[in-house]
């Protein structure tokens, strides 16, 4: 019974603890060294994760993410900048969607809520996903993140409210990849086979 | 069967290593020669509550040059991989210090804690259960899926779910686990147990995973190219995932202020497990609890870089609650961990955050495989976490060290592991655990080495006897340093002789 182990394991807790206090330490940020411009340091590091940036041509984000779509499949969005239209293959991905109906998509696009410089992260949460698995399902993934939502390190990363807001957020880094098979690096291993991040400035809604 | 062709596809495809686009997150990072076929050594021989022959299984292990080869290749890559990392980083041992005294907090204040993940999990709509040991975790987690009428369940890799014998027990109540990281699917399906801890077929020759594929998918045995192999389980197993009823993950740290579950894997396969399906399972240990966020930067910045040289897992996954719609359970497991919290020597050992760098880094692991240990946990922390659970069947594995200590300066929250083995050698040597050949040689260096002056006496006979002894005579049955490694030269004079001739009686140089 639960409630039974619940008391067996509290009580051998109380009982075998070490009885030393030690505090909890505090954790510095150790950010006096970031640089003032965090974006060419992510995309260092987005491409040393095996992601890339989508160039957007004029300063163009929005034609360089339709050029990128454009005859690609079928193509799920989450972001006001692409409308759906079934015409181009292209769904808008609502709540109501079951996870595994988003099986058959070649490229989903998202929005990240922030990007992560010491690591090339770009944290998605529930919110920006509307189903979770638009994250991972779909063959391919193009992220817009707004460039000055990107933080210095890790220790910034856990400090945003994102962390505890949502019942569901991922430190996505490039596509999903896996070495188990004699340290062969292979891209898309069950969740994305590429990342793209495109820099564009998140619109008022 | 037909004879294997040549493997086709070495990590590197250059003769100056991997492309740089493939050398990043877990790839090797050097060009590894394409290898085998040859017969895959197997793990020890489990003979009941019978003390492990790890050395039996590690002469078969090393019997197999394209196993051994690969293997010591490909795990001291990671080592090195792991420096390069932490040499990018200032304040990396600030990290391992402040990462270290986390634990010995979280530790000793640790009823707080799970109380305080508790009413927050619960206040998030999560459901907590606690399990005292394997069978109470294997129990509770049927009840979930039977009252889902869930028969299908897809999980991502999980090492408590190993100790507790999970996926054989699912298997007898007619639950269909299906393992979504590659490593651990082709574990699965050949029924061998994983052999690391992050890298749970690293054991194996892409060869080898060819005649597995081939026996449970049907796909062609001579084809060992990796992309292959990778892409028919990511074939094979997607219809698996998509039709499953429920799903499974670990837990990397449960952050106590949130309630949340921290998950980390290079595949994704911990979110596809997680929200594909409505049902969320997540397996915890005890020991996994920690503060609060902000301690969570600390231990995701060290994880990847000790345990695979890259700067984060590709996917860093928190779950706070049930996705919209569905339904998310935690099961807290003890199974030996409030005792291990209880011996003064070896409690600090539950800091552990199974990042593998101490298994990397060992000579003895590199050359003997994690199946040799015939434990769950293999290597150097393998070596003090068995015994708590057997003391009997895992007495001999503290003797599986050279005691270099090379795993306690790699581990990133600086658990003093030599220090422990050695205290586990006296516990079991205390119990009457150790052999007695072993004994008898012990009890005879105990009395010369408590002599300084019996011990100064007896080396300069060993070495002149090492220099002039046939090799017949060192390399024997008897010493069991010598199977499976050359001895060292030896010195022309010892220390003490040469320190009295060229320093004489003061000190000073003559």
């Amino acid at each position: 019974m639960s409630t039974d182990s619940r008391t067996a394991i509290f009580a051998a807790i109380r009982a075998n603890r070490p009885n030393i206090q030690p505090p909890l330490p505090d954790v510095p940020l150790f950010d006096t060294d970031a640089p003032a411009d965090l974006v060419p340091s992510f995309v260092t590091m987005l491409e040393k994760m095996g992601g890339s940036v989508l160039e957007a041509k004029n300063s163009d984000p929005v034609a360089a993410l339709r050029a990128a779509i454009t005859d690609k499949g079928i193509i799920a969005t989450c972001v006001p900048e692409l409308h759906g239209d079934p015409s181009l293959q292209i769904r808008t991905i609502r709540p109501d969607m079951t996870p595994t109906s988003l099986a058959d998509v070649e490229i989903g696009v998202v929005r990240a809520a922030f990007g992560v410089a010491e690591t090339g992260s770009v944290c998605l949460t529930d919110d920006e996903l509307i189903v979770n698995t638009a994250g991972f399902l779909p063959q391919h993934l193009i992220v817009l993140l707004d460039p000055k939502q990107i933080v210095a390190n890790l220790h910034h990363a856990y400090n945003r409210p994102e962390m505890r807001d949502h019942n569901y957020a991922v430190f996505q880094t490039g596509p999903s990849a896996t070495a188990d098979i004699e340290g062969v690096l292979i891209h898309g291993a069950q969740g994305v086979r590429s990342l793209r991040v495109l820099f564009c400035p998140a619109t008022a809604q | 069967m037909t004879e294997q062709r040549k493997p086709e596809t070495p990590a590197g495809r250059t003769s100056e290593g991997a492309p740089a686009s493939l050398t990043h997150g877990a790839g090797a990072s050097i060009t590894m020669p394409a290898r085998g076929p040859e017969p895959q050594p197997r793990g020890a021989v489990i003979r009941g509550n019978h003390p492990i022959d790890q050395a039996e299984a590690a002469k078969r292990f090393m019997a197999a040059p394209d196993h051994l080869a690969m293997h010591d290749q490909r795990l001291w890559d990671l080592r090195q991989k792991r420096d390069r990392q932490k040499d990018q980083i200032e304040e990396w041992e600030d990290l391992r210090q402040l990462a270290s005294d986390i634990k010995t907090h979280t530790l000793t204040h640790l009823d707080t804690y799970l109380e305080m993940f508790e009413k927050n999990a619960k206040a998030n709509g999560v459901h907590v259960h606690w399990a005292k040991d394997a069978a109470d975790h294997n129990a509770i987690v049927l009840d979930i899926l039977r009252s889902k009428n869930a028969t299908r369940l897809i999980k991502s890799k999980s090492m408590l779910t190993e100790e507790c014998g999970f996926r054989e027990y699912a298997a007898e109540h007619g639950i269909e686990v299906v393992e979504t990281d590659l490593g651990e699917r082709i574990q699965q399906l050949d029924d061998e147990a994983p052999s690391h801890v992050v890298v749970p077929a690293v054991h194996k020759l892409r060869t080898d995973v060819a005649a597995v594929f081939a026996k449970t998918m049907g796909t062609d045995p001579n084809d060992s190219d990796v992309i292959h192999l990778a892409a028919h389980q990511r074939n094979h197993t997607r219809p698996l995932i998509l039709s499953a009823d429920a799903g499974m993950t670990g837990c990397n740290y449960a952050v106590a202020e949130t309630g949340s579950v921290v998950v980390c894997t290079n595949e994704g396969n911990a979110d596809l497990s997680a929200n594909t399906t409505g049902l969320h399972i997540v397996s915890a240990g005890i020991e996994k609890i920690i503060p609060r966020l902000e301690d969570a930067a600390v231990f995701v910045r060290m994880l990847s870089r000790s345990a695979l040289g890259s700067p984060i897992t590709q996917y860093t996954s928190h779950f706070r609650g049930p996705r919209k719609g569905g339904e998310m359970h935690i099961i807290f497991v003890d199974n030996g961990r409030t005792d291990r919290l209880g011996l003064e020597k070896f409690w600090t050992s539950l800091k552990c955050i199974r990042c593998g760098a101490c298994m990397n880094t060992c000579p003895v692991f590199r050359r003997s495989g994690g199946l040799s240990y015939g434990a769950t946990y293999a290597g150097p922390i393998g070596l003090i976490i068995d015994p708590t659970f057997n003391r009997h069947k895992y007495s001999t594995l503290p003797f599986s060290s050279t005691m270099n200590g090379s795993c306690t300066n790699v581990c990133p929250v600086k658990i003093n592991i030599h220090e422990q083995i050695a205290g586990w050698r006296q516990v079991l040597a205390e119990n009457h655990e150790i052999p007695a050949f072993k004994k008898s040689m012990m009890k005879a260096a105990g009395m010369l080495l408590a002599s300084p002056r019996l011990y100064r006496a007896s080396l300069p006979l060993a070495d002149s006897a090492l220099r002039h002894l046939p090799r017949f005579i060192v390399y024997n049955r008897m010493n069991t340093w010598t199977r499976g490694r050359e001895m060292p030269h030896v010195p022309k004079e010892t220390f003490h002789q040469w320190y009295k001739k060229n320093r004489g009686r003061n000190g000073k140089k003559s």
